[in-house]
């Protein structure tokens, strides 16, 4: 496995796609930190919250290089080369969602800590200090989402195979189609809170008493739907020709 | 040892490889010829574990390619030289290929040695030219220092001097008592490289063997006869029942053999200008076996083999 | 004249318009359905309700306009385009206009499926269109549909990468322009200048702006002016740099 790893360790540091998507990400959320911190004015303190402003633009961006380290696999036929070395698909791929996976915790650790830091430097109120386990989880949580999101692009690439289409679901259903459901009488509010990424969002900014998990229980529901997801990528990719 | 029973692929409805078995003997260079289509790159697919055959079996030394250990280390492949990440560097390319194999890395700088892809080895392969991925593919192939290597029409494309570099190529690799199964739709370029042949038309086997015993068996060997009493040496000819046809200012004798003919004219005193035996070629061989199934034939790339004699693979194949 | 066709033969000859033009109309479409199928007394149904969904359709509808060109830049067949019609300009215009044109019907079949299925689920419900207020609710989807689709191509043209182009749309459509409104002090004056947030207007759902600075029709206009100016630019663009 360690042999896997590092193949695709090679392979993702040596395009472009996760640097750029790196420094997008860290640049435009510590970014938006600062300015919510500069910009902030009135009567209400500075949250923790305020600081991790941008943390669902990061996830967009993440989720993006995620599904496009599969689908530029596809649409280059390095996927032949690779199930060619290695002709275990599931090992491989999985090799490939755990280091992708890997990147994006990384890189959500670093800018929701680096988000924080910068606000805390401008602003500095007390309502900035990480206090509790919420707060902490606000923050370092950032990290886990980023690499389930990550675990949730890659099986949606592995199933797509094609960027334009991979892209389009992974964005326009948790910014458009899980706010829709909300929105249907009756059952929308039900059905709301067993969508994936309302429940992403619930674990990092705590807890309505009306929902029915708890902040822990979101967080494992959208890394379940993850892993449903991948399970079923790998079991296609095993059957279906490279 | 690659050994294919009853190896089917099914497309939806396209039938692109249909009940073919066939071997490939140890330690030689065995030529995988076809048309444009005829299931060629399916096979090799199947061979590598790629697609999965609809039916049938292929196996390389006894065993599935899905069930090889580093199977970079058994078998080299080249399926088609635009398999790399344009933004990749070459030596990123084998780098990553080299962690899937276990290999060292000091093995990425010698097969680009080899392919002589060294001074360009940190630049992206999307700039390559075609003879440039081309050498990369086969660096890949190289680089588990495998017994068995695969190519798929890898002339395809080339120019002259990147042709003979491959051809060479392939020959240095049988030298070293490897394995080597390449495919073309160019039947000349295996005349030049391969021993034996395995020839597929619509994806079914017509030919496996020699490429010898491919040349004698089906072709008819003539000779051309060129005389200032052509019409003379002809009324005798047909008098011993021999067949020909007129060739411009020639004839073109079959069935009886120079000599025979020397002799004739001898007996009657009539003047040769010419006598001269046509070795049957690759190309016609080809065209009398596969017949109808010919779906493509390409020219051009011929031109590029002066060894070979004009006439068969200029003419369209009946449809 | 003739490029036109010729636009017209490449669009419709790949697969991924039809697709996406499937997608685009059969997902808000769909939706509507389910929105307004649950409904019972409680909710109110309006004619701008069933066009609540639409932008499901225009978000699909953006991707097919970027993907028009990206793709064209993928196969390079843009440059098999310009050596046929050396004037870009014209050329991209061709295709902008085609890509619009099919938006617009899109847009269309979106707005009146949906108000027509919820006519079929809700008959009780007061649908009728019967000013001219209902009627830009639901007609005036095909406007905001084929400008959203020419400022995807303007994007598309100057980005010329299928994921990049696809990303920035829909990031910045679905998301960017809501986020701005969440910066502190300076975040709704800005948000109210925002192109998206400007067709919702027109149409009539989204969040209402307060004292809004045009009428309806002047926020069409004021998409409109956006998308032409980064079509624009994007056109200049292409003319100068290498195809």
């Amino acid at each position: 496995m360690t042999a896997l790893l590092a193949t695709e360790r090679i392979k993702l540091f040596t395009t472009r796609s996760p640097w750029w998507s790196m420094i997008m990400t860290l640049g435009i959320t510590v970014g938006l930190a600062g300015m919510v911190a500069l910009t902030h004015a009135g009567d209400r303190p500075l949250t923790v919250e305020h600081s991790q402003f941008g943390s669902q633009f990061g996830l967009m961006i993440i989720t993006v290089m995620a599904a496009l380290a599969v689908t530029t696999e596809y649409r280059f036929a390095t996927i032949r080369t690779t199930f060619q070395a290695v002709p275990n698909r599931t090992s491989i791929l999985l090799a490939k969602t755990a280091v992708v996976t890997g990147l994006a915790v990384v890189v959500g650790e670093i800018t929701a800590f680096g988000s924080w830091a910068v606000a805390k430097l401008i602003d500095g109120g007390p309502e900035l200090s990480i206090r509790d386990s919420g707060d902490l989880r606000m923050v370092a949580g950032v990290g886990l989402v980023y690499g389930v999101a990550a675990v949730m692009a890659v099986a949606v690439g592995i199933l797509v195979r094609q960027s334009a289409g991979a892209i389009s679901i992974l964005l326009i259903w948790p910014l458009l189609a899980e706010n829709l459901v909300g929105l249907i009488p009756r059952v929308g509010d039900d059905l709301r809170n067993w969508m994936p990424y309302v429940n992403a969002g619930r674990f990092l900014n705590g807890v309505d008493p009306e929902m029915p998990l708890s902040a822990w229980g979101a967080l494992a529901y959208f890394a379940g739907v993850a892993a449903v997801l991948l399970g079923t990528a790998l079991v296609v990719a095993n059957r279906r020709d490279a | 040892m690659i050994e294919a029973t009853g190896l089917t692929k099914h497309y939806g409805r396209t039938v692109a490889v249909d009940n073919l078995s066939f071997g490939v003997g140890e330690g030689r260079v065995t030529g995988f010829l076809g048309p444009n289509g005829a299931g060629k790159s399916t096979t090799m697919r199947m061979i590598l574990g790629l697609d999965r055959p609809t039916s049938g079996d292929v196996r390389i030394d006894g065993e599935h390619y899905r069930d090889l250990k580093r199977p970079l280390t058994t078998v080299g492949a080249l399926l088609d030289a635009k398999w790399v990440h344009p933004n990749r560097s070459a030596r990123a390319h084998l780098r990553w290929l080299a962690a899937a194999s276990k290999l060292p890395y000091s093995r990425v700088d010698e097969v680009l040695d080899i392919v002589g892809l060294t001074a360009v080895a940190n630049k992206r392969a999307g700039g390559f030219s075609l003879g440039m991925s081309q050498r990369l593919g086969i660096a890949g192939a190289l680089l588990g220092d495998p017994r068995v290597l695969l190519f798929d029409e890898p002339v395809n494309g080339l120019d002259p001097e990147g042709i003979l570099w491959i051809r060479r190529f392939m020959h240095r690799l049988a030298a070293e008592g490897r394995t080597v199964f390449v495919s073309s739709h160019l039947l000349s370029e295996m005349a030049q490289t391969a021993q034996d042949l395995v020839v597929i038309g619509r994806g079914k086997l017509i030919y496996q063997g020699t490429v010898d015993d491919f040349i004698a068996n089906a072709t008819e060997n003539t000779v051309v006869v060129r005389s200032p009493e052509l019409d003379r040496l002809t009324e005798l000819l047909r008098a011993d029942g021999v067949s020909l046809v007129a060739d411009g200012d020639a004839i073109r004798v079959s069935g009886v053999d120079s000599a025979a003919i020397g002799e004739l004219a001898a007996a009657n005193k009539i003047v040769l200008h010419e006598l001269n035996p046509q070795i049957g070629s690759l190309e016609e061989a080809f065209i009398q076996l596969t017949g109808d199934t010919v779906e493509y034939t390409a020219h051009t790339d011929q031109h590029t083999a002066p060894a070979e004699p004009a006439g068969a693979t200029e003419e369209a194949p009946p449809a | 004249m003739s490029l036109l066709t010729a636009e017209r033969i490449k669009l419709f000859s790949t697969r991924s318009p039809w697709w996406c033009g499937l997608a685009a109309v059969v997902l808000p479409i769909g939706f509507t359905a389910l929105l307004v199928g649950q409904a019972n007394g409680g909710l109110e149904v309006g004619v701008t309700t069933t066009q609540a969904t639409a932008n499901l359709g225009r978000s699909v509808v953006m991707v097919l306009a970027a993907l028009a060109v990206t793709t064209e830049y993928r196969f390079s067949t843009i440059r098999s385009t310009f050596q046929a019609t050396p004037n870009r300009i014209a050329a991209l215009l061709a295709k902008t206009a085609v890509v619009a044109a099919l938006a617009g019907v899109l847009g269309e079949l979106v707005a009146f499926g949906s108000w027509g299925v919820s006519r079929l689920l809700k008959p009780s419900a007061d649908l009728a269109l019967d000013s001219a207020d209902d009627w830009r609710s639901v007609a005036g989807e095909g406007l905001v549909f084929a400008l959203a689709a020419v400022l995807a191509l303007g994007v598309g043209i100057l980005v010329r990468q299928t994921a990049g182009a696809v990303a920035l749309l829909l990031v910045y459509s679905l998301l960017v322009e809501n986020l701005i409104q969440l910066i502190p002090t300076a975040g709704e004056d800005i948000h109210r200048w925002m192109p998206f947030v400007a067709a919702d207007q027109f149409i009539g759902v989204g969040q209402r702006i307060p004292d809004p600075a045009f009428g309806p029709w002047g926020y069409l206009v004021y998409f409109a002016g956006i998308s032409l100016v980064v079509l624009a630019a994007a056109l200049v663009t292409a003319n100068r740099r290498d195809a």
